[in-house]
């Protein structure tokens, strides 16, 4: 009785664990992507700039 | 039977602090997250401005996380009121799997991640707005005037109506009038689509000591409510319609889901509680599903004419 109560208990933990890590590994994916973009928009305008110069 | 079953094991304090990764999912109230998604990606597509598919899908996802944390806070506020309402019993922090101050914690922690990063990702403006949402939901609505006022449903109603205006504000970086309108809607919609629920499942809210319209002011003012502001409702859903968002396709839709709505509300109003009794709350029930799709269809046709655009059909030319 108590093997499976730990059983249970592990496989909570284990849930969470996986499940935190892949939320972390999202979120590093999502600010990744949004940097590119962000830096991407930087840099457009004034490359147009520069051809327009 | 699978809630007493739940209940029995987390009663014994064995798994406190050992919730499961969909313990604290559930914290964030994934139904609740699902129409606050689908609204602001209505608003922020129908909106004149472009965003770019990554800034897009990051906004959305930090809206809806911020949607959950004030979920979680008020998950942690009200656990007294879940523990004794039958319709929530089984939620984390009532059944014994998540402590209150892990749902505050998480609460608080998303609200304020989910705030600076959309601030940064779109701009302030939704941001703000998204901060001035989590506020209001918690302090003015759970904190405040839920307990306090038989209006709670309408107060409340605002926090959920701010999303197509936070999405409409990542396009745009500002309000206008058709984002006004989307809020209105949404806020015109609650009142009735959770008073049609109020008059079907009557004992629970009176057993947690929520002054409920239904049980403050009585059943047959409830359905005068009802009626009340679905006819501001469907001005508000006709009016959405001539702005630089509607169009034809959505007047269609708006006209034909307000009648169906109002003769609905009709029904329900006309009705007393021998009748409702009688044939288990027809018209109640029927309402409150005719409130569901509702809301869907009339976002959903917002889309259909935002989609519309670029072949030259959607809007009013």
């Amino acid at each position: 009785m108590s093997f499976k109560e730990d059983h249970e208990l592990h496989k909570r933990r284990f849930s969470r664990n996986i499940g935190l890590g892949l939320v972390l590994i999202g979120f590093v994916a999502l600010v990744y992507g949004i940097t590119v973009v962000k830096v991407g928009e930087l840099y457009q305008p004034e490359q147009g700039t520069e051809v327009a110069e | 039977m699978s809630d007493a079953s739940i209940n029995t094991t987390t009663q014994t304090g064995s798994q406190i602090g050992d919730a499961g990764f969909g313990d604290y999912f559930a914290l964030l109230k994934p139904r609740v997250m699902s129409l606050v998604v689908f609204t602001a990606f209505v608003g922020l597509v129908v909106a004149p401005q472009g965003v770019h598919p990554v800034i897009a899908f990051a906004s959305i996802l930090f809206i809806a996380v911020g949607g959950g944390a004030s979920g979680a806070l008020n998950m942690w506020w009200d656990a007294d009121i879940d523990r004794k309402m039958r319709r929530t019993q089984s939620r984390p922090i009532p059944s014994g799997r998540v402590t209150e101050g892990e749902a505050f914690a998480l609460g608080m922690t998303l609200s304020v991640f989910a705030c600076v990063f959309l601030a940064l990702t779109a701009n302030f403006m939704a941001g703000f707005l998204l901060a001035f949402t989590i506020f209001f939901y918690v302090a003015i609505y759970t904190m405040w005037l839920k307990r306090w006022t038989p209006q709670n449903i309408v107060i409340g109603g605002a926090a959920g109506a701010f999303p197509p205006m936070i999405g409409w504000a990542v396009a745009t970086g500002g309000v206008s009038i058709e984002s006004i309108l989307m809020f209105a809607l949404t806020f015109a919609w609650t009142p009735p689509h959770f008073w049609a629920l109020a008059l079907f499942t009557k004992g629970d809210y009176a057993n947690a000591g929520v002054p409920m319209l239904t049980v403050t002011h009585g059943r047959k003012a409830t359905r005068a409510h009802i009626l009340g502001y679905t006819l501001v409702l469907a001005l508000v859903a006709v009016a959405l319609g001539v702005t630089s968002v509607g169009g034809p396709t959505y007047m269609a839709i708006a006209v034909v889901m307000n009648a169906m709505f109002i003769k609905g509300a009709w029904d329900v109003f006309r009705r007393n509680d021998d009748h409702s009794d009688a044939d288990n709350h027809k018209s109640e029930r029927g309402l409150f599903k005719l409130s569901l799709i509702y809301l869907f269809a009339h976002y959903g046709a917002l889309l259909i004419e935002a989609g519309l655009k670029p072949y030259g059909f959607g809007g009013w030319g």
